[in-house]
């Protein structure tokens, strides 16, 4: 394993740090621990937050700034971050209006982030949350873990954020947030796996004639695998399933084609010139279109379609400004 | 009757042989989960080795030492063990609260409520491929024992065997809990890292009773 790192405990520290160096002015990280924050505060309003295991980036400190969130907690790489770091990231960006957490459906994430909360009710901080479960990979059903939360949750933060900039209150953010849940899905794939640095091993392997379709952004192994395809066929196949699990027909969405961390835009590129035509033939319209890496696996290398069933409500949110690392409105 | 001599030694050998298997215990989360089961739990050891003599030096409450341990699971592991294994060992505290020994029976009764703890929070029981695989089980096998009259050593010799067997159960079982459920029946065939701790933190448990000849 090949990595440019300089030791495997200093990665998620040292990544915050020079996210922070990039935007000094913009951002600030907090002396306790790996927990990014907006500079100045946020006043009056109500707070974002939000956080997960490193290895997503931009995810999520990438989208701390105006229009969408105030703070991200960055955890080991993987691993959700625990209740105190995500307890301090609540504290340093809560304001009497409340604090909205958006949380990533894993058992991890949403037990550290529940405890986090509890914790913050107690020290009479109004807050609350929103898990987003987003991938259609994963079948939904009351008896297992649930659908896990991948890509669409930028777009949770992008206008869930920019509900909160508009002043509205801590119920009306989480409704919003809510709406955006409801109508986003997402389904991925990769050619190649990633490698977790304190692992040094790649969580599995692929044959040069093979890929894997389903996958998360763990690094885990998909729902399955099969023999690599051209481009248009991988994406069709992807569309499909997320075009049977809601009906899209006759609406407007925003689609992302979110690179997983190495695949290169100009592939990234080629899948979005068919989606774009098979979503008309399938009577999507197309409103606005984001290509690149949003939520990323490490360097994975494969990508994920994402679609967002708009309202008025929701693209008027998505056109607000937005001034973050990763994502400029 | 086991002291706080017996705890401190015995969380210090749980300790000490999960990070003996990190790469192990990585290498079975590789195969269906993420890969980091044994990272974590070896950066939550390396904490315990590190805050067990400070309890051993301050406290003599066994209710008041598993809490300690708890707490300090859920402020320094995070991904979904932290709050797992601090559960285990809040419950396995609160069972134990004003006790400076703990019989035979304290202990299994600890195992029990931290059981439960860990079945509530993850809203999960036996047969979805977790570490509950092997702790009900065990438990099982103990309050057995337990009830026939063994020792402290005999008991956890049974719970040793049990969650054994309930990690060999894990291998033939499809998951439904954690991040293995994400690869669905490609999941059957794969040994569970977390029934795979259980396992051996009560064997660490079971050889440091023998070695003391606690209970």
């Amino acid at each position: 394993m090949k990595k440019i790192i300089n030791a495997v405990e200093k990665v998620e520290e040292q990544m915050v740090l020079g996210l922070v160096k990039s935007r000094p002015a913009k951002l600030k990280k907090l002396d306790c621990g790996n927990v990014l924050v907006r500079s100045p505060k946020k006043e009056g309003k109500v707070a974002l937050v939000s956080g997960g295991g490193s290895g997503h980036e931009p995810a999520h400190g990438g989208f701390v700034g105006t229009g969408m969130l105030d703070a991200a907690v960055a955890g080991a790489v993987f691993t959700s971050p625990t209740p105190d770091q995500i307890l301090e990231g609540i504290k340093a960006v809560a304001t009497d209006e409340g604090v909205l957490c958006v949380v990533k459906n894993y058992t991890g994430d949403v037990m550290n982030f529940e405890m986090a909360i509890d914790m913050a009710k107690d020290e009479d901080i109004r807050a609350d949350y929103v898990v987003v479960n987003d991938d259609v990979a994963v079948k939904d059903s009351l008896y297992t873990t649930g659908r896990r939360g991948v890509a669409g949750t930028i777009l949770v933060h992008k206008i869930a954020g920019a509900k909160a900039e508009e002043g509205a209150s801590l119920e009306e953010v989480k409704a919003v947030a809510e709406k955006v849940i409801a109508n986003v899905r997402t389904m991925g794939m990769a050619i190649a796996p990633c490698t977790v640095p304190a692992a040094g091993k790649p969580g599995f392997i692929l044959t040069d004639e093979e890929m894997e379709i389903g996958i998360g952004i763990h690094g885990e192994p998909g729902t399955h695998r099969e023999k690599l395809q051209q481009a248009d066929e991988i994406a069709r196949q992807l569309l499909d399933r997320i075009l049977e699990d809601i009906d899209y027909k006759g609406s407007e969405v925003v689609l992302m084609v979110n690179g997983l961390g190495a695949t290169p835009l100009m592939e990234l590129y080629i899948v979005n010139n068919f989606v774009q035509d098979y979503l008309k033939e399938k009577g999507v319209k197309v409103y606005d279109t984001m290509v690149g890496n949003y939520m990323t696996s490490i360097e994975m290398a494969g990508f994920s379609l994402t679609l967002l069933k708009l309202d008025d409500e929701m693209k008027s949110l998505y056109e607000a400004p937005a001034d973050t690392a990763a994502l400029h409105k | 009757m086991t002291g706080k001599a017996y705890m401190i030694a015995a969380l210090e050998e749980v300790s000490r042989v999960i990070m003996e298997n990190e790469a192990v215990l990585n290498r079975l989360d590789n195969a269906i989960g993420d890969g980091d089961h044994g990272t974590n739990m070896a950066r939550a050891s390396r904490m315990m080795l590190k805050l067990l003599p400070e309890l051993a030096e301050t406290r003599d409450d066994m209710g008041d030492i598993l809490h300690q341990v708890g707490m300090s699971c859920i402020s320094e592991i995070g991904g979904s063990a932290g709050p797992l294994f601090g559960t285990f060992y809040l419950r396995a505290g609160m069972v134990n609260h004003g006790k400076i020994a703990m019989e035979p029976a304290d202990w299994v009764a600890s195992f029990e409520a931290g059981a439960v703890g860990v079945s509530q929070l993850g809203m999960s029981t036996e047969g979805e491929k977790t570490m509950l695989d092997a702790l009900f089980p065990a438990n099982r096998a103990m309050q057995e024992a337990l009830e026939a009259g063994k020792s402290l050593q005999e008991i956890l010799a049974a719970g040793v065997e049990a969650a054994r067997d309930g990690v060999e159960y894990t291998k033939t079982i499809q998951a439904s809990k954690g991040r293995a459920a994400y690869i669905g029946e490609r999941s059957i065939g794969h040994q569970d890292p977390g029934a795979t701790t259980i396992m051996l933190m009560i064997q660490a448990m079971h050889k440091v009773a023998v070695d003391m000849n606690a209970g």
